[in-house]
């Protein structure tokens, strides 16, 4: 199945999809080295963002999540691709500084995912929009 | 989006290479924020001088190579070394070499080395209605709530941005619009005696960060007493456990003489009322750790004020210390209590003062994991992932006691 959405950052990228249940901060929330989310209590603790395609509920907390996206980025371990339910600059700065540092960002869009199946994911967001494929082995 | 000539002119060079890659990423940020223009700024509060990574000592030093400096005042928020105490911090060579010349390059673009997450108590306190681009989530939320100037929650990199372009987009909570209460918590049944501590503020804070994610909170029934320290603990609280960008006290707050002034007339769009019951559940999520262990105690997020260190002497009350107890602020603080020798008398007392920095930003606690006590809403929320401490939420006056006896001390009667 395929949605559309609002592309915040231009790019494409698909891995696995890792649906977050619960707003996240990227500063204390997840590692920058790896990835992996470290905040306690988060229902996807644990569970690495690296490669994935990463719809996030909502990003909560520290103005310094722009630099650990920029971090993640550089360590080879961002998300391959971000879905946001709800508009986020500071994350999308981070990957705006990464474009502007000559690193490969990865495609950043606002979307509604309803009941979308796991499985892999795939994004192409330009500038006109993005479109998602879900359920892709 | 629409743009001036002198934009044109920075975009296409005109202040150099580095003053045209800030003005581009002002413009994108704006695009994607549905913002129509861009805005003059009077003052900006940088966060981007924290270590994160090498990345980001890379843009700042590309900004300082290609001759960008910031274009209004500039304030800058905690880096990862106490440059005052250089044996304070424990990082590695490599990172503790990087970490020093983030510090130094964000000097070198004209920002103001005042190293502190409260830069609203360290003289940069911008008029109500400026506008302005500040990062650093709880100075946010105060500079907007309690100062009433007008900025978004700018992330690292768009705020020192802004700062060079001397502009940011126009859109949120620079407007009017965006201002109005939409939540409003209603405290009124609340016992004063608790309104009146200090504690409840921080627990306060953590609640209605929780319940109001994005949204812009009212609170009625606390006016009375609110004071700035207290203000700013909740404001850190709010914006931890929430997306909170500005919030409104009414009664109290420069935006919020009443009710009606704090929605813009609407109505609100819920009404929480708040029992003793969900103020002892927001404070009883602040506490991680099980049972009575303590290795620290750790208070000043945000930074000590001035009567803050004042009130830690007089809990002191002229004894000394047990377990280490590290008191964060930043060195305008310092520099305004020498005179009086509070500092002196802390350091006596046995208290570790961090300056420029703080204990969950940057390694600082011995150990790699262990049980951190605080009154910080904002700690306890950040110390887990950031330093592997679980939490012990408390007063001043039980972490102070607890420094002092080295066990946990419980005060009855502070929530009955």
């Amino acid at each position: 199945m395929a949605l559309t959405g609002h592309t915040l950052y231009a790019g494409d990228g698909a891995g696995p999809l890792l649906r977050l249940t619960a707003p996240i901060s990227l500063w204390g929330g997840v590692a920058a080295k790896t990835g992996i989310i470290t905040a306690r209590g988060h229902p996807q603790c644990g569970k690495s963002l690296a490669r994935t395609v990463a719809w996030l509920p909502g990003l909560i907390g520290s103005s310094s999540s722009a630099s650990i996206m920029l971090e993640l980025i550089n360590n080879g371990v961002a998300p391959a691709a971000v879905l946001l339910a709800r508009s986020d600059a500071i994350l999308v700065t981070g990957c705006i500084v990464a474009g502007e540092m000559g690193l490969r960002a990865p495609p950043v869009v606002l979307c509604a995912l309803g009941a979308a199946p796991g499985g892999n994911a795939r994004v192409l967001a330009g500038p006109e929009g993005a479109t998602i494929w879900l359920g892709g082995d | 989006m629409e743009l001036s000539n002198a934009d044109k002119a920075a975009l296409a060079g005109a202040k150099g290479p580095g003053a045209a890659m800030a003005h581009r990423i002002v413009v994108e940020a704006g695009q994607l924020l549905g913002a129509d223009r861009l805005i003059d700024i009077q003052s900006a509060h940088i966060d981007g001088a924290l270590y994160h990574g090498d990345a980001g000592v890379a843009f700042a030093e590309r900004l300082v190579n290609e001759g960008a400096r910031v274009a209004v005042p500039a304030t800058l928020n905690i880096g990862a070394l106490d440059l005052i105490h250089p044996g304070r911090v424990s990082l590695p060579a490599h990172e503790r070499a990087m970490a020093g010349r983030l510090m130094a390059a964000y000097q070198v673009m004209g920002c103001k080395p005042t190293f502190t997450c409260a830069p609203y108590q360290a003289g940069h306190r911008p008029a109500f209605g400026a506008q302005v681009a500040w990062g650093e989530s709880n100075a946010v939320a105060f500079c907007n709530a309690v100062l009433g100037a007008r900025t978004n929650r700018y992330g690292d990199f768009l705020d020192i941005a802004c700062a060079i372009a001397g502009r940011a987009p126009e859109y949120g909570l620079h407007l009017t619009c965006a201002r109005a209460a939409t939540l409003l918590f209603d405290a009124s049944a609340l016992p004063e005696r608790l309104k009146a501590s200090d504690v409840f503020w921080p627990v306060l804070g953590a609640l209605v960060g929780a319940r109001a994610g994005e949204a812009v909170p009212a609170v009625a029934g606390v006016g009375a007493f609110a004071r700035e320290d207290r203000l700013k603990a909740f404001a850190a609280a709010a914006a931890a456990t929430g997306a909170v960008g500005h919030f409104h006290i009414i009664g109290h707050t420069p935006e919020a003489p009443t009710q009606d002034a704090a929605f813009q007339g609407a109505a609100p769009h819920e009404t929480i009322p708040l029992t003793p019951a969900d103020l002892r559940e927001s404070r009883d999520r602040l506490t991680t750790a099980a049972g009575n262990t303590v290795n620290a105690v750790g208070i000043g997020s945000p930074h000590l004020s001035p009567p803050e260190c004042r009130a830690l002497l007089a809990a002191l009350n002229g004894r000394t210390l047990t377990l280490p107890l590290y008191a964060n602020t930043g060195r305008h603080v310092v520099a305004a209590l020498e005179a009086e020798g509070t500092i002196a008398a802390l350091e006596a007392a046995g208290v570790t003062m961090v300056l420029d920095t703080c204990i969950v930003a940057t390694p600082i606690l011995p150990g790699a994991t262990g049980v951190l006590m605080t009154n910080s809403a904002k700690f306890a929320n950040y110390a887990p992932a950031n330093i592997g401490h679980s939490v012990l939420f408390g007063s001043l006056e039980e972490c102070v006691e607890t420094a002092v006896s080295g066990r946990l001390h419980r005060d009855p009667d502070l929530w009955r």
